[in-house]
């Protein structure tokens, strides 16, 4: 699976020290069939990274809601689901979701994921999860931190728990929560690399095709590398944005 | 309208209400004053459920709270609530604020809430305030926006928990007389409060309570004129002491 590192090629091969005299070549990776690769994991990390935020944030909100609920067996399966995907690693939890997943499903189910693109899928479905745990947190303790009183107020005007949580305690404690989701949801982006270990053709994995292929392994990831940067400036400078907007609009004072 | 039958509640071991047999008539305005800790908020509170009770009947609109069948937000859609901290929703404009309930609850259409909004604002003198955030309102400001909010949904009851204890002196007159014009117009009102000028002139009765019982019950003439009690005597010259 992994192939050896550059420098035993240079130890071994007779021309001794030739990593010194590396030669540069970036043209390899900005043109041709290597740079469509790299192009085609940007898409993948792109897709991976946008659809995770999403989904992860929905399920965490959810998590969130079913660990605060009045009702037990909610507070239980959310506090199950909390201690398991906090407390494994992801990559174990991403081969789970590979490896261990389709065992407990169907054949037929199995027979269609596999003409879908089950990588794929097992990579977002292990990211999502893993992520949406310390989101749900994250919104908790947002949720707590908003007083009491929040609550009694719209109690106090006939709204419904779900629906006092859906006006009035959750856009205030979004707000709090912005800054650690802005950190989850790096995480997300920078952890989706490791979807490379189940085939997910995302552009850690494309860089590392690149590199076995030319041997340009310093070009390659350092595309790869800025290119991870762009994306966590991207979402810095989004929820950034995001941030201004509420605070000019409600919180002028 | 309110009928408290041998009404308990405790907290813990706490017994802080005790066997509280109150009767509030439509229309009828009714100050409940008393120590610190002697169970009002609690007693107005349980009005809407916001402190359930653990013994007794308690029956409000015609709904009775000890029936575990009520449907508890549609009674507390009738009841409007104004507390010492105003509580408005501080990410919501002040037009936000009052329309929120209406229109998800009523289903009331948003151009038909606004503009009783408005009408609202007009009451209670905040018109230019509509767009402004809680945050740039003064205390008494704050206290007007909530009587409007709690207002907007039409209830039969308003219940108020010491709406002027947490501002400066000068905004006290201003969210009083919005009271005032309100029990005018025949609302049925229980008001916690020490603003013993506001009992005298508006309450048609005034309830004493001292450690979770209703020590006394009057007209408001009659209970500063000569109260019947000494606890009651005492605190009402604490009140008008000076130094208070
Ligand atoms: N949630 C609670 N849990 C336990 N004890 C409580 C709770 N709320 C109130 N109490 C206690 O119950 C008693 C009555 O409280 P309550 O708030 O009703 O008094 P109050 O007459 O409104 O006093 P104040 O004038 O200070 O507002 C107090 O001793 C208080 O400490
Ligand atoms: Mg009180």
């Amino acid at each position: 699976m992994c192939p050896p590192h550059p420098l035993h090629h240079t130890r071994n091969s007779k021309r001794g020290l030739d990593v010194l005299s590396y030669h540069f070549d970036w043209s390899i990776i900005l043109s041709g069939k290597y740079f469509d690769w790299l192009v085609s994991g940007v898409k993948v990390t792109l897709q991976l990274s946008a659809a995770g935020i999403v989904l992860s944030f929905l399920l965490g909100l959810i998590v969130a809601i079913m660990r605060m609920s009045a009702f037990k067996p909610f507070r239980w399966l959310a506090c199950i689901f909390l201690e398991f995907t906090r407390n494994t690693p992801l990559l174990v939890q991403i081969f789970f979701w590979y490896f261990g997943s389709y065992k407990l499903l169907p054949e037929a189910v199995n027979d269609w994921l596999l003409t879908q693109n089950f990588e794929f899928a097992a990579g977002l479905i292990a990211l999502t999860i893993y992520t949406s745990a310390f989101i749900a947190e994250d919104i908790r303790s947002g949720v707590l931190s908003i007083p009491k009183e929040q609550m009694e107020a719209a109690r106090s005007a006939g709204f419904s728990y779900l629906r006092s949580m859906q006006y009035i305690i959750l856009p205030q404690a979004i707000r709090i929560t912005v800054p650690p989701l802005v950190n989850q949801f790096l995480n997300l982006a920078k952890n989706s690399s490791l979807t490379m270990t189940i085939g997910v053709m995302e552009l850690t994995y494309q860089a590392r095709q690149v590199e076995s292929y030319t041997f340009k392994g310093f070009e390659a990831f350092t595309a790869a590398t800025l290119v991870y940067l762009a994306l966590s400036f991207i979402i810095t400078f989004l929820m950034h944005q995001y941030n201004e907007r509420i605070l000019k609009i409600h919180m002028a004072a | 309208m309110i009928n408290f039958i041998g009404v308990h509640k405790w907290f813990k071991k706490l017994h802080v209400l005790n066997d509280i047999n109150l009767h509030v008539t439509q229309g009828e305005v009714l100050v409940v004053c008393g120590p610190s800790g002697s169970g009002k908020s609690t007693l107005i509170r349980t009005i809407n459920q916001l402190e359930p009770i653990d013994d007794g009947r308690l029956v409000v609109d015609g709904m009775d709270l000890s029936d575990k069948k009520t449907d508890i937000n549609k009674l507390r859609a009738e009841v409007g609530f104004v507390f010492q901290q105003f509580n408005l929703y501080p990410h919501l404009s002040v037009l936000k604020n009052i329309t929120l309930a209406p229109i998800k609850i009523r289903r009331t259409s948003k151009k038909e809430a606004e503009e009783q909004a408005m009408t609202l604002l007009e009451r209670v003198g905040l018109t230019d305030k509509r767009d402004a955030f809680p945050s740039q309102l003064s205390g008494g400001q704050q206290q007007r926006v909530a009587i409007a909010r709690a207002l907007a949904m039409n209830p039969r009851i308003m219940l108020f928990d010491e709406p002027t204890s947490a501002l400066d002196p000068e905004m006290i007159g201003e969210v009083l007389s919005v009271m005032q014009d309100l029990a005018k117009s025949g609302m049925t009102m229980v008001v916690v409060t020490h603003e013993m000028g506001f009992a005298r002139e508006v309450a048609h009765r005034v309830v004493f309570m001292d450690a979770g019982t209703v020590l006394e019950e009057a007209a408001p003439e009659v209970f500063f004129k000569n109260p019947q009690h000494d606890r009651a005597r005492q605190f009402l010259k604490q009140l008008l002491s000076p130094m208070h």
